[in-house]
């Protein structure tokens, strides 16, 4: 998986003292009002330093509690404010070493670039290249921008993206022309036409994100800020008309005890670290060496319920490999073994170099070290679909099975029922049968499959768990790909399909109530990329590809897929679990602060105090500090996520309710009675 | 607390439950224009007024014209009430020779029945006029039960639809609502109470002779008829001023028996009609059971707060087996009383059988609370349902983000829009119950109206705010609400809780109707099983509990601690 995620340490100096800066930075206003919750705390804060100052000077109140509750207020703004710094933090240092790679970028640009032999080119920066312009990469040169290889074949060095050391092949055409700024050649020469404006480049886009920069609230971050809003209003209200029903009961509050409620009520613990969970999420993310394009990607893949997968290189090896040899009328395996390895010396194909390494391996064949002479060998190719060899005087050939049964001279209706039940056997399971002949005689069949790569069965059986179906894509006829569909664990596959079919099956799936992911490389996949709801293109991809999906996997490993759905679900679960947990946090605070406001006129209400806090100053006080460390005690958990499951959703719900839930109800009896007691004991009120 | 008494309560809950499925299935096939057994003497009435009215049945309306709707008919419905109250004088079957109404009387009088209140800040008996209690009132109680059903119905087609922005048609589901449903019902529970002793005459009064040969004038009227709507359209506005502790509306145990199922059934039915036409059943009965769970512990509290009674009673010789028996009907006793006071604030039909304000603190805690939480158990006929669809959305929101997937409910996903509705009405009770109440608490016109000093008269104006605004209707005694202040503050808090709740809702059907609805997987975060039923009852529980713990603690649980200590208010 990824190589480039290592622990999270809070305690990472190098991280926490610029967060510390930034965190006091951040305190101003026209920054805090994205962040309701606490914009309104920063409010209350400023209001109770006034009434502070006030009672230093004019000497009416308590100076001493007034200020203690305004120094934890902006306590409680400094905690949030400092959250999202150390969130942004940890992306800072990954965005800095992209920035070098991409300044002092040149470009050769060359003046004709309709002349295929003239290379004339000018030096310009890389920063005047424009969106069209061709350009010349020579060996140590680094690619100005993203661009399509239009000519020549290069190596290149990617590791300044994907952290990956060893060199990749650019070439023009295919699937693998796509070429990404910053990167260098390390032999041979690219002609790059470029197709990204500078300043928008792939290595631009991830910086940008990386830095939380471009970071713009997510469809389900807004929906929650606006539920805190309301919540803030709701308790606004009813911190506000307090004053009035207490002044009926002969209770006189004083605005920082109110504040002090208010404050105490808002949701101020996931309104404190709502972008840090975002933020964090799609650090998380860029540690598996994902790119996403933006968050609304990275929440919607935690909602996804149809992964379509394609079957070659993700599912299946890629290549079908020989498993068994089947003699039939008589030939010994053995016999039929040599001759196989015979016929294949000369097939270079993948298949042919897995037949050999089966002969070597089950029956210590080792191939003739020097070829007798007279020997012609018949290669392997695509119009034939035969290959061979005729040596000492034998004839053997393997192959396609009609064109070995046309070099025998019969139809498949002469042939011995024997090779034809076996030929009909391997067709069934989905394998591919090649038939091996000797002059005029049959020896057999060899049983090609596709093999399914260990593993990916529990794989599956884990996304099922998590409710998302996986569907196997495949230019397969139909019964090659139920086979391989049974033998993954597959819920469903598109077998035969054509890049059509692949965008009409997301569309209807679409349209009956799904979310799609999908994951792909080529040119061809680039309209089924766009349209599904989460496009994980590869990063040896197409530009096309690329520019289609909505994430860039710089691994380029499909299964991916699985962890961007869990971190996908961990940002909405952490949200979800600390919003419970926040809400939860104020029955404890009602218990400390309201018996604690009317003491004077109602000591029977003491009966609530079932804390046994020592005074109401101390009870107030309490309340506000432990409202203010609960944040930087759950910044971990902000950072790290909320651990992901797949047992279903009823059983994560009634685990994460009784934990955030019931928990977040009883943590603020327990810490709120211990900070009383710290306060008491320190004799600071 | 007695066996018997919770046999009781038993059997009235049990009664409900098994009218609620036929009921349900009925009121489901009536919205969906499906054909019922009244169809054939109905449809021709049906049409005929569509006809008459102009109204084209088939062409559906969006959220907006359906809002509109709504509020053109009940501000036609609000004028046309105003105008018969201050017009009394003048017009015919006024045999007492009852005046106008004042102003801001029949402001708060037009304003309680048309949001399906029914405050009164009169007694009937003393104060309307046969014409203004039968065309006026009773008319409303029909309408405005059916403007909830209407309401509901739209709300619940916008879970049923996917890609359109049609809702229905207002007209048809409010014509629906009243001739299909509460009418023949109204019939049928009339008939009953009248069988079962209520008065149902045109008479203003007659009089009686007295045992020792006095003369006494009783008055009657209309009542059964009045009692049945009044209860099946969770009304609760009395003919008398005592309501259904006056013994010509609720005579026997038999006649408070059909008035707590007649008030629930039809909006409890009316939940398992959302099930029904959602297409799972069970999400029905979820709903329901939420409502049955809450309205049993709060029937338990009160029953145990009453026969637990006031200690200070008992310190000056009254026998503490009794419990509290001030204010209660002694043929309903503690167990009917309580099941009565928190179905009447569950629901918000306000009608009540005892006084609220003369139970203990804690037994008057509930009942206020009840509506606090937004009346969703199961709540007004309609009103209710929306409430409830409300706090199911929030539920869904909080909850449904553990799972790891964006909140959706019964398919539909909730994003910002269904959040910004969602919070903007359930913004309003708070708001109106809490300003009004501040206000009123210490300004001098506020004030002067308490009965009874103390924690129990801030009871009083939070428990008017909290009636007022939950649309509820009734009332914790001792404050004097037939004033200016109060008649016209109390007026605006009903049409606030009624039209600002509704238009939200309705905006939030709106939305979802457009969404498709999300096809079903093991990660869908299922919302008809009792975890989900247990996590609703939380979020009501703690949403209600944190607006309103502050001002409850120096009402009615300060008087508990108070009274424990000795002191009474």
């Amino acid at each position: 998986m990824s190589t480039t995620t290592k622990p999270i340490s809070m305690l990472d100096l190098a991280i926490m003292v610029p967060a510390l800066r930034e965190a006091v930075l951040k305190l101003d206003p026209r920054q805090l009002v994205r962040n309701p919750v606490i914009f309104v705390t920063e409010i209350v804060a400023v209001l109770v330093t006034v009434l502070f100052v006030g009672d230093l000077t004019g000497g009416a109140g308590a100076p001493a509690f007034t200020g203690q509750i305004a120094l934890w207020l902006w306590f409680t703004v400094l905690f949030a404010t400092f959250a999202e710094s150390v969130a942004e933090g940890r992306g800072k240092a990954q965005a800095e070493s992209l920035k070098r790679s991409k300044t002092d970028l040149f470009a050769k640009k060359l003046l004709f670039p309709d002349q295929k032999y003239n290379r004339g080119s000018e030096v310009i920066p890389a920063t005047a290249l424009k969106v069209g312009d061709v350009v010349l990469v020579e060996v140590n040169d680094l690619i100005p921008g993203d661009g399509e290889v239009i000519e020549g074949i290069a190596s290149v060095n990617e590791s300044a993206i994907t952290g990956e050391s060893a060199p990749v092949i650019r070439e023009a055409g295919g699937d693998r022309s796509a070429v990404t700024g910053g990167t260098q050649v390390i032999s041979d020469w690219l002609k790059v036409r470029i197709t990204t404006k500078p300043g928008e480049t792939f290595v631009d886009r991830m910086i940008a994100l990386i830095e939380g920069a471009k970071r713009q609230k997510t469809p389900n971050e807004i929906a929650l800020s606006i539920l805190l809003s309301g919540l803030t209003l709701v308790f606004l209200i009813a911190v506000v008309t307090l004053y009035g029903l207490a002044l009926y009961s002969g209770t006189d509050l004083s605005v920082a005890v109110l504040a002090a409620l208010l404050v105490t009520l808002i949701p101020t613990t996931i309104g404190g670290l709502l972008s840090a969970i975002g933020i964090a999420g799609m650090d998380r993310l860029i540690r598996f060496n994902v790119i996403a394009t933006s968050g609304r990607a990275v929440e919607a893949a935690g909602d996804v319920d149809t992964l379509l997968l394609d079957k070659t290189g993700t599912i299946t090896f890629g290549n079908r490999m020989a498993s068994e040899f089947l003699p039939v009328d008589g030939v010994s395996e053995k016999y039929l073994a040599e001759a196989v390895l015979l016929a294949s010396l000369a097939d270079e194909t993948a298949e042919g170099r897995s037949i050999v390494a089966l002969a070597q391996a089950d029956f210590g064949l080792a191939p003739p070290s020097a070829a007798p002479n007279g020997t012609t060998t018949i290669p392997f190719s695509a119009q034939t679909r035969i290959s061979g060899i005729d040596i000492d005087g034998r004839r053997v050939r393997k192959g396609a099975v009609d064109a070995v049964l046309r070099f025998v001279g019969i139809d498949k209706s002469q042939a011995s029922g024997a090779f034809n039940k076996a030929v009909d056997a391997i067709a069934r399971t989905g394998g591919t049968p090649l038939a091996v002949a000797e002059a005029d005689r049959l020896l057999g069949v060899i049983h090609l499959k596709d093999v399914v790569k260990p593993g990916i069965k529990e794989r599956f059986a884990a996304l099922r768990a998590m409710g998302i179906r996986t569907v196997m894509v495949t230019g397969d006829n139909p019964v090659t790909a139920a086979a391989i569909a049974s033998e993954a664990g597959v819920d469903d596959f598109l077998a035969e399909a054509t890049p059509e079919q692949k965008l009409d099956f997301i569309r209807k799936e679409q349209t009956g109530g799904r979310l799609i992911a999908m994951a792909g490389d080529g040119t061809n996949d680039a309209p089924a990329l766009a349209q599904a709801d989460v496009g994980v293109a590869m990063q040896s991809g197409t530009q096309a590809a690329r520019e289609a999906g909505n994430m860039v996997d710089l691994d380029s490993s499909p299964t991916k897929l699985i962890e961007i759905v869990e971190i996908g679900k961990q940002i909405l679960m952490t949200r979800g679990a600390l919003t419970t947990f926040s809400i939860a946090n104020d029955a404890a605070k009602y218990f400390a602060i309201i018996p604690a406001l009317f003491l004077g006129t109602y000591p029977e209400l003491g009966a609530l105090n079932i804390m046994g806090l020592r005074s109401p100053q101390s009870a107030i006080l309490s309340a506000v500090i432990f409202n203010a460390l609960i944040i930087v005690a759950l910044i971990p958990l902000a950072l790290r996520g909320v651990k992901y499951r797949p047992v279903g959703a009823a059983a994560l719900l009634g685990r994460n309710l009784l934990i955030y839930g019931l928990g977040g109800l009883v943590a603020p009896f327990i810490g709120i009675k211990l900070v009383d007691m710290a306060v008491t004991a320190l004799g600071i009120i | 607390m007695s066996l018997i008494g919770w046999l009781q309560i038993g059997l009235v809950l049990v009664a409900v439950l098994v009218l609620v499925k036929p009921l349900g299935l009925y009121m489901a096939r009536v919205f969906s224009g499906e054909r019922t057994f009244l169809t054939p003497v109905l449809g021709p009435v049906e049409r005929g007024f569509y006809a008459l009215a102009g109204v084209r049945p088939d062409r559906e309306q969006t959220w907006l014209g359906y809002a509109l709707g709504v509020l053109l008919f009940s501000i036609f419905g609000f004028l046309a009430l105003y105008a018969i109250l201050r017009l009394q004088h003048l017009l015919p079957l006024n045999s007492q020779g009852f005046p106008a109404l004042s102003p801001d009387l029949a402001f708060n009088t037009a304003a309680s029945f048309v949001t399906n209140t029914n405050w009164q800040s009169y007694g009937g008996e003393t104060t309307m006029s046969h014409l203004s209690q039968m065309l006026g009132l009773t008319v409303q109680n029909f309408v405005s039960a059916a403007t909830g059903m209407a309401a509901a119905m739209a709300l619940t087609r916008a879970f049923i639809r996917s890609g359109v922005n049609e809702l229905g048609n207002f007209w048809v589901d409010l014509t629906r609502a009243t001739l299909y449903v509460l009418l023949p019902l109204a019939i049928v529970v009339a008939l009953a109470f009248v069988a079962l002793g209520l008065p149902q005459s045109l008479d203003a009064s007659f009089v009686a002779t007295t045992l020792e040969g006095a003369q006494q004038i009783i008055a009657t009227g209309p009542v059964a008829s009045q009692e049945a709507i009044k209860q099946l359209g969770t009304n609760g506005g009395g003919f008398f001023n005592v309501n259904a502790a006056h013994p010509f509306e609720n005579p026997n145990i038999f006649s408070n028996y059909l008035n707590i199922i007649a008030m629930l059934s039809v909006s409890a039915a009316l939940v398992y009609a959302f099930g029904q036409m959602v297409g799972s059943r069970r999400q029905g009965w979820a709903l329901i059971s939420v409502t049955v769970i809450m309205l049993v512990v709060g029937t338990g509290a009160i029953y145990w707060a009453e026969t637990f009674g006031n200690p200070l009673l008992t310190a000056v010789g009254v026998d503490p087996a009794l419990g509290n028996m001030e204010g209660k009907e002694v043929r309903f006793g503690h167990a009917m009383t309580a099941l009565y006071a928190a179905v009447t604030t569950g629901l918000s039909d306000g009608g009540v059988n005892g006084m609220h304000g003369s139970l203990t603190p804690l037994g008057g805690f509930v009942p206020m609370f009840l509506i606090q939480l937004g009346e969703v158990l199961p709540g007004g006929v309609g009103s209710g349902l929306c409430g409830l669809v409300v706090f199911a959305i929030l539920a869904v929101f909080v909850a449904g983000l553990m799972v790891g997937r964006t909140p959706e409910f019964l398919g539909k996903k909730i994003e910002a829009r269904e959040m910004k509705l969602a919070m903007l009405a359930v913004l309003i009770l708070p708001l109106t119950i809490l300003g009004f109440t501040a206000v009123s608490a210490v300004a001098e016109f506020g004030v002067s109206s308490i009965l009874t000093p103390g924690p129990h008269g801030l009871s009083e104006i939070l428990y008017a705010y909290t009636s007022a605004t939950g649309n509820n209707g009734s009332a914790f005694g001792g404050l004097t609400a037939n004033t200016p202040w109060y008649n016209t503050t109390l007026g605006i808090a009903m049409l606030l809780g009624r039209f600002t709740y509704l238009v939200p809702v309705l905006a939030i059907a709106g939305a979802l109707v457009k969404k498709p609805r999300i096809a079903v997987s093991s990660g869908t975060f299922p919302t008809d099983r009792p975890l989900f039923v247990g996590l609703l009852i939380g979020i009501i529980l703690i949403l209600g509990g944190l607006q309103f713990f502050p001002a409850l603690a120096l009402g009615p649980i300060v008087e508990h601690f108070v009274m424990l200590a000795g002191q009474s208010f």
